[in-house]
């Protein structure tokens, strides 16, 4: 059984926004395999707006504190993150523990207040890349017992989990990974030209009706091109485009009603996995396209 | 005198990531690839933020809502020709401006990210969502507070059935929290040097 | 040279014996042609295939080729045989491989035009050998491999070093009494090597050294050309000194005369004049040389210095053009600030910025020492208390804001330092002492300057050839060619000079440059049978023509690059090649049988421009594309040689239809003998008269532009002509 250092995030404590997206991922790995073991006394990455508060080397503290923790606990395993956010913050803060001797060994001090060491060799992955490399398309596709056969998807990858680093190479402006996704659990991929676009993010919260205009669109984009729910990797695309749905149909007359999933929903789903394990039943706006597969 | 260059001299030295902003083409490749650019949202882009501090309007830039229309999408960062990174200049020059104080008290982000969330984190090591909204929906005091629970209401309910948002708001410390604390204040130190 | 003694070696390889009739093209050669010698070889490129030729070329006596197998693009260097006299017939490209059969219908028909075409192209392979001579090449013992370069600033002395580097003499003439031009003035320079980011030395006094370190390198300062008579191999050159006249026999020249600074006088909108404190690059650069970078009006430190990009530049009331070095230079110059005064400010005020190539990096180097850069106009320049306020319209402000500064630096463009003359108008000069006033004073009977084409700067094939002009031997360098900086105006300098040198050389074998390089034919002129026309001498793309005072054609072989323009000119035919007539392509196009009218077979001619339109074709060949049976291309050196004696030939005999595909002409030409393709259609134009004189439509004869990408459409061009003639019906003639 493959074991990685798991780093879950505050979207995905209990009962917390991501709670979906922590409950199918619990029960994707069970299925393939492999161990999240999660890092014991995690603390926040700060997210993209910490940057406020905090200057970059408070920012980096926090992440320094992930990582030293995860090298005790689990040592020389890969760092897995679920959240967009988390992931980003892991892999900045060590892209620039390698390249910036200065950083480290500032960072190092900090440790050294609350007795941790970090010596910056772990490796920061993204639950998709785990898929995607270790697991392998083939896998993926043989899991399948129960294919989504006829289900249209639009896949949306957002902003943080594509870019500034990207999954596996794939390209900023069209990235390929999440339709092969939907498509190895043999649903159908529509075209989204949204694919990409921002959900607003962290502004839902202080600038919410642009952000529900973003979100507006995004919506429009995956209905007009004949979707019947979003998929995403996500936790803030999934939040902001599921629950914002009864705003934007406030705000610009619409009546938008359509699910906001996760990956791994999908694939516990299509492989044969429950309602409740592919945590379907934690949907605000109700998964009731995918009900036929159930 | 416009040009003067004593306020990008100080942004160059001072703000996170500052110094790139010397090196920006102005070839607006960033601002037409702001999500927020269709909607009106902001006054001015990256690029218009670069060159306003290349011409020394410190208070004009300074106390903008620019930069804090930012979603950190990092669609500017990673189409800029010149490689700049640009999502980290704007963060950097908004830092700059809460440090400064010449931020505008009212700015809604601005007040969001430093006085609820990052306060939130630091209290106890992680973001609890509900403590979150709670905060910014009573930021303004009792009354606007009430009628922003009552506008959210509905979110909060369908976030609740679906087991997604905590009915204690208010979570405990995580165990290392004092190693925590005292991490934090020696990088806030380091920093200030 | 002994009786020529023709052999015919057809191919059977590539597909060719299998898709064609060997055994009729054969006798195509031997009874219809009367070839002595024809044989047929399953891989004639190979090792066995050119012995065979071989051994009939010493064992028999054969010192004629028709070699028919694939185009004579290809395989080149296998037939290489000691004859002048060769023809490549392309069976495998022209009729194999554009004709494979596509539709089984009617295969009896397909295969039989196949082989009827095959013939054809045989036929008037062995037509042209037979009407063909061994180019005897031109020689002269007054041949000089010297080579004079004009102007001794950066590209001159470059051109210089590298002409003395590579072992021939180099005669240097400046007009000045000093060497080092501009460059001389400058501070410093921009970078030229890695990480291309910083400004570095002015190199210009260490290769003034270096040049007068060679034995090799004749300098003449105070210089001033007063006469070039003769041509590249041959040219006299007189230059008068304050101690008399110096004459030199030299075989090529390089001309580096540099750029004129735009007269910032016109600037006055850009203040200057208004204020001593409004200068040009060039007189800041002499500041920063001589360390003392401060205000003019009282001598106070420069502290602040705007750079105007730009400056009468790219603009309808001045210079139109870009002259693509002062963003580089304006940014070095910026660094001068700042490495003079730690507190220093500058600033660069700029339309687009251009910084090709590695000076990108120059570019970010300017960023990062704190230059800035405003995208905006200058409105106004005016004198205030503390400096010059500056009103500038920031475009990215989307404002006009005042700057004050202590210096305006004016980046005013460059002007080709070199006499130019308009080529489409006819410039009949007499030689002598009367036309002393141009920089080279040319003894040619197209006129004493280098053909301009655009801004007055000398014309240059720009895609092909850029070192050439219009005059063969002569090449012109560095911004005296095209605005350029001084890395630039280094590389050119070097390219000129390899070229001229090639130039000696190949004049000393009494070969041709390019286009047709090596080729050692030449026209000759029956001069008893001119009408003294001029057309030749006024037509020749090169001016390689001179006359005599009766107006008759004086030749100069050295000069010509063996278009053949001449010759498609003369209307009394009396201009030919020993390898290329009228009489040759004439016969070439009688030679062909036309079918009978009731066959319903029609017959295309197509005259092709060999360097262009015909590896178009080629290509189009390598890609299958299928072209009509009905076609027959006879490729020509240049459209410029084609003579309407032809389409009189082919309308005639029969033929239904003559397509011309010529390269580009016009501003943007393409042609590689600048004119040839232009003046065909000047010729054409006048066809319609002839071809009404015949009683024919002029629909017949057409002209199109192909280029050398054009293989995906060449082919589609010609079927269409096809088909547009099927619309007459066949000619008339075909009946005589």
């Amino acid at each position: 059984m493959k074991e990685y250092s798991f780093y879950p995030g505050c979207s995905s404590e209990k009962m917390a926004s991501a709670a979906n997206m922590e409950n199918s991922v619990h029960h994707m790995c069970e299925i393939l395999g492999i161990k999240l073991k999660e890092i014991d006394d995690w603390n926040c990455c700060s997210a993209s707006i910490g940057y406020a508060g905090g200057g970059q080397l408070p920012r980096m503290a926090l992440t320094a504190r992930n990582f030293a923790l995860s090298q005790a606990q689990s040592p020389g395993k890969d760092v897995v993150a679920t959240c967009a956010a988390c992931w980003l913050a892991l892999r900045e803060t060590q892209e620039r523990i390698e390249e910036e001797p200065v950083v480290k060994a500032q960072l190092d001090t900090v440790l050294k207040e609350a007795n941790l060491t970090y010596d910056g060799h772990l490796k920061p992955r993204h639950m998709v890349e785990v898929l995607i490399e270790d697991v392998g398309w083939d896998q993926l596709k043989a899991k399948v017992k129960k294919p989504l056969k006829g289900l249209k998807v639009a896949g949306y990858v957002g902003c943080q989990t594509n870019r500034p680093f990207g999954v596996c190479g794939d390209n900023f402006e069209d990235p390929q990974y999440l339709d092969r996704m939907i498509e190895a659990t043999g649903a159908t991929a529509v075209p989204f030209p949204k694919k990409v676009a921002c959900c607003g993010g962290a502004l839902a919260f202080s600038e919410n009706e642009n952000a529900c205009k973003l979100i507006k669109e995004i919506l429009q984009s995956a209905v007009d091109n004949g979707a019947e729910a979003i998929v995403t990797p996500c936790p803030v695309c999934q939040l902001n485009v599921e629950v914002y749905q009864g705003k934007v149909n406030k705000m610009f007359n619409t009546r938008f009603n359509i699910p906001v999933l996760y990956y791994s929903q999908l694939f516990v789903l299509a492989w044969g996995g429950s309602w409740e394990q592919a945590a379907l039943n934690q949907q605000v706006v109700p998964a009731t396209a995918l009900q036929r597969f159930a | 005198m416009a040009y003067n260059l004593s306020f990008a001299r100080k942004v160059y030295k001072n703000a996170e990531m500052g110094h790139w902003i010397k090196m920006c083409m102005q070839c607006g490749v960033c601002s037409g690839s702001c999500p927020l650019g269709p909607l009106g949202a902001w006054e001015f882009g990256p690029r218009e933020i670069f060159q306003r501090v290349r011409a020394g309007k410190e208070e004009e830039i300074l106390g903008s809502g620019a930069m804090w229309m930012c979603t950190s999408c990092y669609n500017c960062i990673v189409r800029c020709p010149r490689g700049l990174p640009i999502t980290h200049i704007v963060h950097g020059l908004a830092r700059y401006a809460v440090e400064t104080g010449k931020v505008k008290p009212t700015q809604p982000t601005a007040r969001f990210a430093t006085k609820v969330f990052w306060n939130n984190i630091v209290k106890t090591g992680r973001v609890g969502e509900a403590a979150l909204s709670m905060h910014l929906y009573f930021i303004d005091g009792i009354g606007t507070g009430i009628s922003n629970v009552l506008e959210m209401k509905d979110v909060a309910l369908g976030m609740l059935k679906s087991k997604r948002l905590n009915p204690i708001p208010f979570r405990g410390k995580i165990k290392g929290y004092d190693g925590f604390k005292k991490m934090l204040d020696k990088a806030f130190e380091l920093e200030k040097k | 040279m002994a009786d020529k003694k023709i052999g015919c070696y057809i191919c059977t390889g590539c597909g060719i014996g299998d898709a064609l009739d060997i055994a009729a093209l054969e006798v195509v050669a031997k009874k219809e042609q009367k070839i002595p010698v024809v044989k047929n070889h399953a891989m004639l490129c190979g090792a066995e295939g050119l012995a065979l030729i071989q051994k009939d070329m010493t064992g028999e006596g054969v010192n004629a080729l028709v070699i028919a197998a694939c185009s004579p693009r290809e395989q080149g260097e296998a037939f290489r045989f000691d004859t002048r006299i060769m023809d490549r017939v392309s069976l495998r490209e022209l009729v194999v491989w554009v004709h494979e059969q596509a539709d089984q219908k009617d295969a009896d028909t397909f295969e039989e035009d196949r082989n009827m075409a095959a013939g054809d192209y045989l036929t008037m392979g062995c037509m042209r050998v037979k009407k063909m001579n061994a180019p005897e090449p031109f020689q002269d013992p007054g041949f000089s491999k010297d080579i004079l370069v004009v102007g001794g600033g950066v590209s001159g002395l470059t051109a210089a070093r590298e002409i003395a580097k590579a072992g021939y003499k180099a005669i240097l003439v400046e007009k000045s009494d000093a060497l080092g031009g501009h460059v001389a003035g400058m501070h410093q320079v921009s970078a030229s090597k890695p990480p291309y980011r910083d400004p570095q030395p002015n190199p210009i006094g260490q290769l003034i050294a270096e040049v007068e370190g060679f034995k090799s390198i004749e300098v003449i300062r105070n210089g001033d050309i007063i006469n070039t008579a003769g041509a590249p191999g041959l040219f006299d050159v007189t230059i008068k000194t304050p101690s008399g006249d110096e004459n030199r026999r030299v075989g090529a020249l390089v001309v580096a005369t540099g750029f004129k600074p735009y007269d910032p006088a016109k600037l006055g909108h850009l203040g200057h004049g208004s204020s001593p404190d409004v200068i040009t690059g060039l007189e800041f650069e002499a500041m920063a040389k001589a360390g003392k970078i401060v205000r003019k009006s009282d001598g106070q430190p420069a502290k602040r210095v705007a750079f105007a990009l730009c400056a009468g530049q790219r603009d309808a009331a001045h210079l139109e053009y870009c002259s693509s070095a002062c963003c580089i230079a304006s940014m070095k110059q910026a660094r001068y600030v700042q490495d003079a005064y730690a507190d220093g400010s500058a600033y660069v005020i700029f339309q687009e910025i251009r910084t090709p190539g590695q000076m990108e990096d120059f570019y970010r180097g300017a960023q990062d020492a704190g230059t800035v850069f405003i995208k905006g106009d200058i409105q106004k320049v005016a004198t205030g208390s503390g400096g010059l306020d500056l009103e500038v319209k920031d475009k990215l402000l989307r404002s006009t804001e005042t700057l004050q500064v202590d210096l305006l630096v004016l980046a005013t463009g460059m002007e080709p330092n070199l006499d130019t003359q308009d080529p489409n108008v006819p410039a009949p000069v007499k030689p002598g002492p009367e036309t002393s006033h141009t920089t080279l004073n040319l003894q040619y009977r197209q006129g004493p300057s280098l053909p301009n084409l655009k801004y007055g700067f000398a014309d240059s094939h720009f895609i092909c050839f850029p070192y050439e002009t219009r005059r063969t031997g002569i090449y012109v360098a560095g911004p005296a060619r095209r605005p350029m900086g001084i890395a630039a105006a280094m590389t050119d300098a070097s390219g000129a000079a390899l070229k001229a040198i090639q130039a000696v050389e190949s004049v000393a074998r009494g070969a041709a440059v390019h286009p047709r390089a090596g080729d050692l034919s030449y026209p000759s002129f029956r001069v008893e049978a001119c009408t003294q026309c001029k057309r030749c001498t006024e037509e020749c793309p090169f001016g390689a023509i001179n006359e005599d005072d009766k107006g008759n054609p004086l030749f100069n072989p050295t000069r010509c690059r063996r278009c053949g323009t001449c010759m498609g000119a003369c209307p009394q035919k009396i201009i030919s090649f020993a390898n290329y007539s009228v009489d040759m392509i004439g016969s070439m196009v009688k030679e062909v049988t036309m079918p009978e009218e009731d066959d319903e077979k029609p017959r295309v001619l197509v005259f092709c421009c060999e360097n262009d339109a015909y590896p178009a074709l080629d290509m189009a060949a390598r890609n299958r594309t299928p072209l009509s049976t009905y076609v027959r291309v006879i490729p020509l050196r240049c459209m410029g040689s084609m003579s309407l004696v032809w389409i009189a030939d082919a309308m005639s005999s029969g033929w239904d239809g003559v397509l011309l595909m010529g390269c580009r002409h016009g501003d943007d030409y393409q042609c590689h003998n600048v004119r040839g393709s232009a003046l065909a259609e000047i010729r054409l134009s006048k066809v319609s008269e002839t071809l009404k004189t015949l009683q024919l439509e002029s629909a017949r004869v057409r002209m199109i532009e192909v280029n050398i990408m054009d293989a995906n459409v060449v082919v589609d061009k010609i079927n269409q002509f096809v088909e547009d003639l099927s619309e007459l019906g066949p000619n008339p003639f075909k009946e005589f």
